[in-house]
């Protein structure tokens, strides 16, 4: 198995830079996802990974080899696009040795890698059928099986569950994560839903603007976001951001609860939230609102699980808490991730009792 | 965090071997792009670009046909050409037999698509009558037309009869009265540039995306509302293309005009091309022929330019 | 397509009478040919007989002698092998200049394929001059060769667009997946995306055969031979000597290349019209 590296790279279209000079490295078998906003960047990456796209700057080096310049038949990599890219006018089983005729397999061994790939995935009963005939799923597999059958050093997955409806994608992805921790093969992943990131990533890479803004674990990422942009991108619903002076304060909706029904101790802060609209989802209830000591303007939200009792009401001023340790801090300027100011948070200055 | 500090054995793993990379010149688009073209490109810089040169340097010069003699005279030749009445007669005559058989052609083609992109019985049938004016080669259309308008033989003689429009017995010898001649090769450019025109506009026609229709039915548009404010307009880049196709194509024809009239009654349906054809093949005056037929460039040009300027700006095509 | 107006009584009516008054005005000319073609002489040409009835028997002389006794054969054999190598060349060349001009150009190939386009709209009523002497330099004067090698540059011009509509139809990600499976650009365009492009291909090749029987001004110009004449240039030219005419085996030899002709593009149109509108898009 090999890994990916990106060295300063860059790619332009015209006067727009998609990819604005990304380094970037996998571990060896490692999961990694690209996270991010439509228009990011992270399908560029992808492809100049790939060698779909040539960099105008900087280079790729997958397994230790610089690639940079080589079209994608000299990379061993695999690809499964967002449709699956089935070959429509062939049968199941042509498109899984559609790589081996590719790469000059005698002919004898096809059907020993044939069978090896499609046992694999299960897709043994489906091999004379046609692409048309096959379900969402189904295709997902023969592409897997198609994509396996070169023995690639790297896969590459271009937002493969946007196609399949709701359903079917927790399947889908259950059985993704499943075949990658089978095979153990580096895996890039882009996808812009950052439940499917956090779900499938062994590290999440979150980009913006055609640059890094953080790589790190899903808890890494969830819990510390280096920025304000992954603070809001990643979590549904993002977390909340104040606006305090030179500073913002963000905390997740999670971890904004009521006080009558949490109660309050050491290290907590209280404070009043004015509730607008409540929502109740089912398993959870989203409390919007507004605190308006602190910022007025802002839209507030608590997530409240079912389970925890609490019968917030809209038009009603209730007192809410939160762990300090909870609390993050950002620049305002800039969104950067800062420390707490040494000023204390004027507003705040209400302990728990 | 910043993402430069997250990878530290950066330094240390890449082995930067140069890859062989002039393997895979052929997969550059680049390279693969231009090299893919080229064959077309040259072929045609060849056979059409060449020989417009040519054309232009002719009108220029004194060439006739079996001599290699080739002398540039400025615009003498064209001065020659402009001279002769039936020149000037050719130049009007091709104005106002395209103007008229290609309005008449919008029209027509307009209602003809509505009618074919409907379901009917004989659709099938009626689409195969429309397209046999088009796939019947040029001058054999015009035999049968010749056949038709014959002076004698013409079945419409004995509508008139029967119309009183001529005595019993009487023939209307269609071709040989000037305007019934200039008619009739009205009559047949319209009749042959139909089916392209009508084949466009359905192609623009099933290019409106339904929920705009749809839309416009909801919002409560009646049959007349929907097709002058809604379906027309964009239709208009489509209809546009039709004009410029048959334009090009009935401006720059020879071989109706060649065999139903052979440009007569004297002159009275010459056209530029036909004329052209006179002078520089039969005449034997190259340079003639040549200017005669420059004179449809600029027309042609101008109009191909005006068109396709008016369509990228009316259908954001 | 929401059928316009059938829905109410008035609307149907009107509909078949605009189809039968269409029907009437395209096929008139077709239908007076087919039906005199098979009258004797004697009843043609006595202008006492109603023409609208057949006063003698019907007769299939007209239409033998058109193939015994005239070159007519031999017309359509040439215009055969003209249209066929013609249609060689034009795929040989077309098909990778369309191909890239669907897939491998930027921003530069918007006006290229708008100037190879405008190259079908010159005429060749200006080029046949200067193409007569050229064709003569060549050798090539009074044989069907000049016309194989003249026709490509208006029947090139016409399958790109069409070609390129349909390139432009199939999915990129197909073509990009063969590159990730194995094969260069080349191999990818080769086993994936010609296969799929095939329906298309048939398309321009009926439309480009076609179109060189069509072409009536160079036959005229280049070639001088009866036995080297096409359909278009040999019928006029031979069929009609002098103020002789012979009506019956020129109508027959008119609607024997317009009917199967028809057939056959009707079978296309649709296919015709996918390609014209997919090449129309974007320039």
């Amino acid at each position: 198995m090999a890994t990916v590296q990106t060295r300063g790279l860059r790619k332009e279209f015209g006067q727009h830079a998609a990819v604005d000079g990304i380094d970037l490295e996998t571990e060896e078998g490692e999961y990694l996802v690209l996270l991010g906003p439509s228009g990011c960047g992270k399908t560029t990456l992808l492809r100049l990974i790939a060698g779909l796209e040539h960099p105008t700057a900087g280079d790729v080096i997958i397994g230790g080899e610089v690639v940079t310049g080589l079209p994608p038949r000299a990379r061993r990599i695999a690809m499964v696009f967002q449709s699956y890219a089935l070959y429509p006018h062939k049968t199941v089983r042509r498109n899984i040795t559609f790589p081996l005729a590719a790469a000059g397999v005698p002919r004898h061994e096809w059907p020993e890698k044939v069978a090896w790939a499609s046992d694999l995935l299960g897709i043994g009963p489906m091999l004379d059928r046609r692409p048309r005939q096959l379900s969402g799923g189904e295709r997902q597999r023969v592409a897997l099986a198609r994509a396996l059958v070169r023995e690639p050093q790297l896969f590459l997955f271009d937002e493969p569950l946007s196609n399949l409806d709701a359903k079917l994608r927790t399947l889908a992805r259950d059985e993704l994560k499943e075949f990658q921790r089978r095979m153990g093969i580096t895996t890039v992943y882009v996808t812009h839903d950052q439940v499917e990131a956090m779900g499938l990533g062994d590290r999440v890479a979150v980009l913006n603007q055609g640059r890094v803004q953080q790589i790190g674990t899903p808890e890494q990422v969830y819990d510390d976001p280096a920025n304000t942009f992954v603070a809001t991108f990643v979590g549904a619903p993002p977390m909340n951001l104040l606006t305090m002076r030179d500073t913002m304060v963000g905390f997740r909706p999670e971890n904004f609860l009521p006080e009558d029904s949490v109660g309050s101790r050491e290290g907590q802060l209280v404070c009043d939230f004015e509730i607008t609209r409540v929502e109740n989802l089912g398993s959870d209830r989203y409390v919007y609102g507004t605190v308006p000591d602190f910022d007025p303007e802002a839209k507030v939200i608590a997530k409240l699980p079912s389970t925890l009792p609490a019968s917030p009401r809209p038009d009603t001023r209730e007192r809410y808490v939160i762990e300090r340790a909870k609390l993050r801090f950002f620049g305002v300027e800039d969104g950067e991730r800062a420390s707490a100011p040494a000023s204390g948070l004027p507003g705040w200055s209400r302990e728990a009792r | 965090m910043s993402s430069a500090a997250a990878s530290t054995r950066r330094g240390r793993r890449a082995r930067a071997r140069p890859p062989r990379r002039r393997r895979y010149l052929l997969d550059r688009e680049r390279i693969l792009g231009p090299l893919l073209l080229l064959p077309a490109v040259l072929y045609l810089v060849a056979v059409v670009g060449y020989p417009l040169v040519l054309a232009i340097m002719y009108s220029f010069s004194d060439v006739v046909l079996g001599s290699p003699r080739f002398d540039f005279v400025g615009l003498q030749t064209f001065r020659r050409a402009i001279s002769e009445p039936t020149f000037v007669h050719a130049l009007e005559h091709s104005f106002l037999i395209t103007g008229i058989s290609q309005v008449l052609v919008i029209v027509l083609c307009t209602v003809l698509a509505f009618v074919l992109a409907a379901n009917f019985r004989g659709k099938w049938f009626l689409r195969f009558l429309v397209l046999m004016p088009w796939t019947t080669p040029i001058a054999l259309g015009a035999i049968i037309w010749l056949w038709m308008l014959d002076s004698i033989f013409t079945p419409f003689d004995w509508f008139a009869q029967k119309l009183h429009v001529v005595a019993p017995g009487g023939h209307l010898v269609l071709l040989g009265h000037e305007g019934t001649a200039l008619g009739s090769v009205i009559a047949v450019q319209t009749w042959r540039m139909l089916p392209l025109a009508t084949v466009i506009v359905l192609a623009g026609l099933s290019s409106i995306p339904r929920d705009i229709e749809e839309q416009a039915v909801v919002d409560g548009a009646g049959f007349w509302r929907r097709l002058f404010s809604v379906q027309l307009p964009l239709l208009a880049p489509v209809i546009l293309v039709a004009v410029l196709f048959g334009v090009v194509f009935t401006f720059t024809d020879m071989a109706v005009v060649f065999i139903l009239t052979g440009g007569g009654p004297g002159d009275a349906t010459q056209v530029l091309p036909s004329w052209a054809f006179y002078k520089g093949i039969n005449g034997g005056n190259l340079s003639v022929g040549a200017a005669d037929a420059m004179f449809m460039f600029p027309v042609l040009l101008g109009l191909s330019v005006l068109v396709l300027r008016l369509a990228s700006r009316v259908g954001g095509d | 397509m929401a059928v316009r107006g059938a829905s109410t009584v008035r609307g149907r009516v009107t509909l078949y009478v605009l189809a039968f008054c269409f029907a009437v005005f395209c096929g008139f000319p077709f239908l007076w040919a087919g039906f005199t073609m098979f009258r004797q002489d004697s009843d043609l040409y006595n202008t006492q007989h109603d023409p609208f009835e057949y006063s003698k028997p019907a007769t299939l002389s007209h239409v033998t002698d058109l193939f015994s006794n005239t070159p007519y054969l031999h017309f359509i054999l040439n215009s055969v092998v003209i249209g066929l190598a013609t249609v060689g060349i034009t795929l040989v060349l077309g098909v990778p200049a369309a191909y890239a001009l669907a897939r491998l150009t930027g921003r530069w190939g918007v006006p290229m394929a708008i100037a190879i386009f405008a190259v079908y709209l010159v005429p060749p009523t200006l080029l046949f001059l200067p193409m007569s002497r050229l064709i003569v330099t060549l050798g090539l004067q009074d044989s069907i060769w000049s016309l194989v090698v003249v026709y490509p540059g208006f029947t090139i011009p016409l399958s790109v667009w069409l070609l390129v509509g349909f390139f432009r139809s199939v999915p990129r990600d197909v073509e990009e997946q063969a590159q990730v499976d194995g094969y260069s650009r080349v191999g990818a365009v080769v086993h994936t995306v010609l296969p799929l492009v095939v329906p298309g291909i048939f398309t321009v090749i009926v439309f480009t055969f076609t179109l060189t029987m069509q072409d009536f001004i160079y036959a005229l110009a280049f070639i001088s031979s009866s036995s080297h004449m096409t359909i278009s240039v040999g019928v006029p030219t031979n069929l009609i000597k002098g103020d002789v005419l012979y009506w019956q085996s020129l109508m027959a030899s008119a609607v024997i290349v317009a009917v199967p002709v028809a057939l056959v593009y009707n079978l296309f149109l649709n296919r015709f019209i996918q390609g014209f509108t997919l090449g129309a898009v974007k320039g």
